[in-house]
């Protein structure tokens, strides 16, 4: 039976190089993988461009990469919450890309279906529309887009089996299963690793023909960036 | 008396129909759910995976991996369903969304919508309000009619980015109600309590139409 497991957080990342292109999943702090981003860290991988809904927060999820400057290059649709990365964005220190939120899920989509590109409504007579093709569909103007895709993509799951086949919880979600598809190498880190045969095929959110490696992370902190109750 | 935050919550309420998916953005529209009445079923959609958003949890029922698109835990009502960020917007996109509430920094007379970006101040970025400006089928917007500063915020022509072109169908201020009409112009529909036409007039920037007499609303 195909064995998708590696040990650890190291073995998993081992091969991630200075320069590479990677996508995180995750909403916020929601649905993040804490354990690779926090051995990319420790082993100082640096120039990376990172494809990202939002860029954590000052000390927690992308965050932490960012505060040792080993991003490069952002692709984001919100980055709201982050001081450190406002100043490195307004200093010229970071490149960043800001995209629709809807398009940049899309452009990962596409990237791991195998569609070059495509035309989305979103974004047409602002700035996001400098240089992109504009056509005309149903009267209505569109701009074509095109795929992302990633050296790396790292996701994180609620559960997950050796065959690393993905479930996923709540809208932790989110990018995830997207993501997944569209990484050259796609490692996947899991609250939970059990053996093949164990999670019913009817539960599987993404199949786990597009994951390369995965593992089961040691702890999740899971932190809360607006907790909010009754 | 302008209306204060949860009174423009309030009366963007009554806007909200039985039977309606709904999209609410952060801020204002965020409060809308508050207020809207318990004799009508409404699913609110929140562009992070979730179809079905109830209130905030209880403290033992908060679980970090249940939030709304402002990044608050939130908790999931009878028939709610989750998805991830491409269906999510599949579902925005096609037009599937009865309203599109959001809030905005600057609304012109022609519709456009100016709300996530103020260039060498503020760079946020868009998240989902492009998608949402561009194919919602019926945006709505909520904003203080003037800036801190006294300008006015229903302009002529957005003087901020762009985030989408003739989108914005109607306006609740702390001032009053607007539609914006196909052809162009700000459409004075109700008063805020005690707000005279004439102040309306005094802070709108863009062409205010005024016909007949305008009542006042009712919250």
């Amino acid at each position: 039976m195909i064995n998708k497991t590696v040990t650890n957080v190291e073995e998993a990342i081992h091969d991630i190089h200075d320069g590479a292109t990677i996508m995180f999943g995750g909403f916020g702090l929601c649905g993040i993988p804490e354990n690779c981003i926090a051995a990319l860290q420790k082993r100082g991988t640096k120039n990376l461009t990172c494809i990202s809904n939002n860029a954590g927060v000052d000390g927690f999820g992308l965050g932490l990469l960012l505060a040792t400057r080993q991003i490069k290059k952002m692709i984001s649709s919100y980055v709201g919450e982050n001081h450190e990365f406002e100043k490195q964005l307004l200093s010229g220190e970071l490149e960043v890309e800001l995209l629709p939120q809807g398009t940049l899920a899309e452009r990962i989509r596409a990237g791991g279906a195998g569609i070059p590109a495509f035309y989305t409504p979103a974004g047409y007579g602002t700035e996001v529309a400098e240089g992109k093709e504009v056509r005309v569909f149903d009267g209505k103007p569109h701009l074509l887009e095109h795929w992302l895709r990633a050296d790396f993509s790292i996701v994180k799951a609620w559960k997950g089996d050796t065959a690393g086949n993905l479930i996923f919880k709540g809208t932790a979600r989110n990018f995830n299963p997207m993501m997944a598809t569209a990484g050259k190498i796609t490692i996947a880190e899991v609250e939970e690793l059990v053996p093949a045969g164990t999670l019913d095929p009817n539960h599987i959110h993404t199949p786990g023909i597009f994951v390369s490696r995965i593992f089961q992370g040691e702890q999740y902190e899971k932190r809360i960036e607006n907790l909010t109750t009754l | 008396m302008a209306l204060d935050k949860y009174g423009i919550a309030k009366r963007i309420a009554q806007e909200v129909k039985d039977g309606y998916y709904v999209n609410l953005g952060i801020g204002i529209p965020t409060l809308v759910a508050n207020y809207i009445p318990s004799d009508i079923q409404v699913m609110l959609q929140s562009e992070n995976g979730l179809l079905g958003m109830g209130p905030f949890p209880t403290k033992d029922k908060v679980d970090p991996d249940m939030i709304n698109a402002g990044k608050q835990t939130v908790t999931t009502i009878d028939g709610a369903a989750l998805f991830n960020s491409a269906e999510s917007f599949a579902m925005i996109r096609s037009g599937k969304i009865d309203l599109t509430i959001l809030g905005a920094m600057e609304v012109s007379e022609q519709g456009d919508i100016a709300n996530w970006k103020i260039p060498g101040k503020m760079v946020k970025g868009m998240g989902g309000a492009m998608d949402l400006v561009a194919s919602a089928r019926n945006i709505i917007v909520a904003m203080q009619h003037t800036s801190k500063d006294g300008q006015s915020k229903l302009l002529k022509t957005c003087s901020l980015p762009i985030t989408g072109l003739h989108c914005v169908k109607k306006i609740f201020s702390d001032l009053g109600v607007f539609d914006v009409l196909p052809e162009g112009g700000f459409k004075l529909l109700e008063r805020a309590p005690g707000v005279s036409v004439e102040d309306i007039i005094q802070a709108t920037e863009g062409m205010l139409i005024v016909e007949g007499t305008i009542p006042e609303m009712k919250i």
